[in-house]
């Protein structure tokens, strides 16, 4: 019996329409046919007059929860694929966030963005969109990595009065499973150590986290121990648990799936490099997709974001150093 | 369902069925349209004195020229009970859905007991608990939110008897967020009322470089909603049509659009002089004052005596000094007490205790 990453979502959503009346979810194609990636699957079902198709209409989704949620409502939107949420992106920084700001009013709306890229995808069905939220003030903005946190953060992004994005990574949607979505219960807004080391600290966030680890299972074979720290939140940033692992290890690599301008990983080394400096024993890295639109070819595409050999490249430019 | 596409207005008698369903007399619901025109119009003549000695920050946005359709809007919404999503020209309609003066005088002169509290400014404010959402400068966007919220009451069983409006100009008819948010409310048979107040320019872009259908009035059909267009300088037609238009979404024939043809009185701010605006456009039949039309309907109709509209003017006028002056006295915000977050939560969250997910109440 094991569950997958999607089905934590999907499970996720049912308790949600189960426990809070207040819970509806809006988006395309997520009634009757369950969704592009089924993490709706049978609930409009089960929950008849809780779940509606959308119009291909991505600005008047979020408008559309933004009102319910002002008149009490928990809206669960799900962006197709998170590229489309740049029709959105109105709604989403300029009404949604700033509302509680300028009126006292929190929004609580939960958007969930299928992220990141598999094979085939493509520059439309690819994208990773948290760094971009994340710079702008009034959004929650969660990248979870494991079964459970998919579950469990998304109980807790429904429970919280701000809007959320909600990045999920469609990678792990079937490849990453678990024995149950049981799990170590961290509130939003605390990363985890995923693997202890001492030599480096890896900083990453969704499907990164995993290839991190198996980079760093590799470097364990030449008797380096590297630390992973999961962010699972990238707003709000742990960065007392990245800081307190730099201490430890004196070495940061940053890695992130997004466009390497700027955005999370930047975001990371920045705050440690201003807080922490005199804890570094070498030029704090940053590894991130390249700097062109994310390539249809498998081939390209793996080549474009980071991988468990890129990783492992970029560690041993940081432990040598 | 299906279009009605009214373009010859009929010329509205004081006895004709009752503009609304409420109480009102339509003798009373024309006093009662005419006295938040006023005070709209007296109170935006004020803004734009402030503005020009300097006593304002930012900008200054006027309904002037609007104030026929929007109170008509106001005063035959019903308040706490129907939404209303005003726009940048809706003083007259803030003013008869019940928004005091104050909110106004304290968010465009920054009072920390405005309802914006100094976070934002002048046309945007609102009070989304009392069914006036805020309005973005984004413009079309509202109408989705209008959308929601009443989605939200459909699904909370509480729709029944409730409308919600909003306003855009003719340049937010270009806008995709328009258009989504239309759609939406027609694909979901909303009971949404959608004022398109064309008053000739959007800033300085005239009509012929903002859209190329005959008349805004003709997408009505597109979206499988009802359209009326109206004269919006004259307030018996305003009065007649739009209290249909919300009588048809009350009853549940899904969403209503009215274009209401006119001219903006003023600049798109009181730092614009709309020296683009050509004199043939303002000599034209829609560049007359619909506060003089208003005037003229009143007297005429026995609605009210110039005597009685004097009055009006002078207690009005008062009232407006008296917002000006109390906004004026208050205090403004404190940086160095300002709570600069812009999340509700406040984080860190403390480790959860139990492993059962938390069921909301």
């Amino acid at each position: 019996m094991s569950v997958t990453y999607i089905e934590a979502i999907r499970e996720a959503q049912e308790t949600l329409l189960r426990n809070d009346p207040r819970v509806f979810l809006y988006g395309q194609d997520i009634a009757t046919f369950g969704g592009a990636f089924k993490a709706t699957k049978g609930l409009a079902e089960m929950f008849p007059q809780r779940v509606f198709d959308s119009p291909i209409s991505e600005d008047a989704m979020i408008g559309l929860a933004v009102g319910a949620a002002i008149e009490g409502l928990r809206p669960i939107v799900e962006m197709q694929f998170a590229d489309f949420s740049s029709i959105a992106f109105n709604q989403i920084v300029n009404q949604a966030a700033t509302h509680f700001y300028r009126t006292g009013m929190p929004i609580p709306i939960t958007v969930r963005l299928p992220s990141g890229g598999t094979a085939g995808s493509g520059p439309f069905h690819s994208q990773s969109m948290e760094g971009i939220y994340a710079q702008y003030p009034g959004l929650v903005v969660l990248t979870p990595a494991t079964v459970s946190d998919a579950y469990h953060m998304l109980i807790d992004a429904v429970a919280l009065d701000d809007p959320v994005i909600f990045c999920e990574h469609k990678f792990l949607y079937r490849w990453l499973k678990a024995k149950s979505i049981n799990g170590d219960l961290l509130p939003i807004g605390q990363a985890r150590i995923i693997r202890p080391g001492k030599h480096a600290t890896v900083v990453a966030y969704s499907a990164m986290v995993h290839e991190a680890v198996r980079a760093a299972d590799h470097l364990q074979q030449d008797g380096w121990n590297i630390e992973v720290v999961d962010l699972r939140s990238v707003k709000p940033l742990d960065i007392d648990t990245v800081l307190a692992s730099v201490a430890r290890t004196g070495r940061l690599l940053a890695v992130g799936e997004a466009f390497p301008w700027g955005g999370v990983t930047a975001e990371v080394v920045a705050r440690v490099t201003e807080e922490g400096f005199h804890l570094l024993d070498a030029p704090p890295q940053r590894l991130n997709a390249r700097d062109t639109p994310v390539p249809y070819h498998p081939k390209l595409w793996a080549a474009h974001r980071p991988t468990p050999e890129s990783i492992c490249q970029a560690l041993r430019k940081l432990l040598t150093f | 369902m299906g279009s009605h596409c009214l373009k010859s207005i009929p010329v509205p008698h004081l006895d004709m069925p009752p503009f609304t369903d409420g109480a009102l007399s339509n003798r009373d619901f024309l006093r009662s349209v005419f006295l938040s025109m006023l005070r709209a119009r007296i109170l935006e003549n004020k803004l734009s004195s402030l503005y020009k000695a300097g006593k304002i920050f930012g900008g200054v946005y006027l309904g002037r020229g609007q104030e026929a359709v929007s109170a008509t809007l106001g005063t035959a919404l019903i308040q706490g009970t129907d939404i209303f999503a005003p726009l940048i020209r809706d003083q007259a309609g803030r003013t008869a859905f019940g928004e005091p003066l104050l909110d106004c005088t304290r968010t465009y002169l920054g009072s920390v007991q405005g309802p914006m509290r100094g976070r934002d400014g002048n046309i945007h404010r609102g009070r989304p608990k009392s069914g006036i959402p805020v309005m973005i400068s984004h413009l079309g966007s509202q109408v989705s939110v209008v959308a929601g919220m009443l989605f939200a009451r459909r699904l909370q069983g509480r729709l029944a008897g409730c409308v919600g409006a909003t306003c855009v100009g003719d340049g937010a008819t270009s806008t995709g967020a328009f258009h989504e948010g239309i759609n939406l409310a027609a694909v979901e048979k909303l009971p949404l009322v959608l004022i398109v107040a064309n008053n000739q320019f959007a800033y300085s872009t005239p009509n012929h470089r903002q859209f190329a259908c005959a008349d805004l009035v003709e997408r009505a059909r597109g979206y499988g909603i009802g359209g009326f267009a109206v004269d919006g300088t004259d307030l018996l037609a305003c009065a007649s049509v739009i209290t249909e238009a919300i009588r048809r979404a009350r009853q549940g024939l899904g969403p209503q659009m009215v274009v209401a043809r006119l001219l903006r009185l003023s600049g798109h701010g009181e730092h614009d002089d709309a020296f683009y605006v050509p004199k043939e456009v303002c000599d034209d039949h829609y560049g007359r004052d619909c506060l003089d039309v208003a005037m003229r309907q009143l007297v005429e109709n026995g609605i009210a005596t110039p005597e009685e509209i004097h009055v009006w003017q002078d207690q009005i006028a008062e009232e407006v000094q008296r917002a000006v002056a109390q906004a004026q006295q208050e205090t403004p915000p404190d940086p160095y007490n300002e709570d600069w977050t812009a999340l509700a939560t406040r984080f860190p969250l403390l480790v959860r205790q139990s492993a059962t997910p938390p069921v909301c109440p």
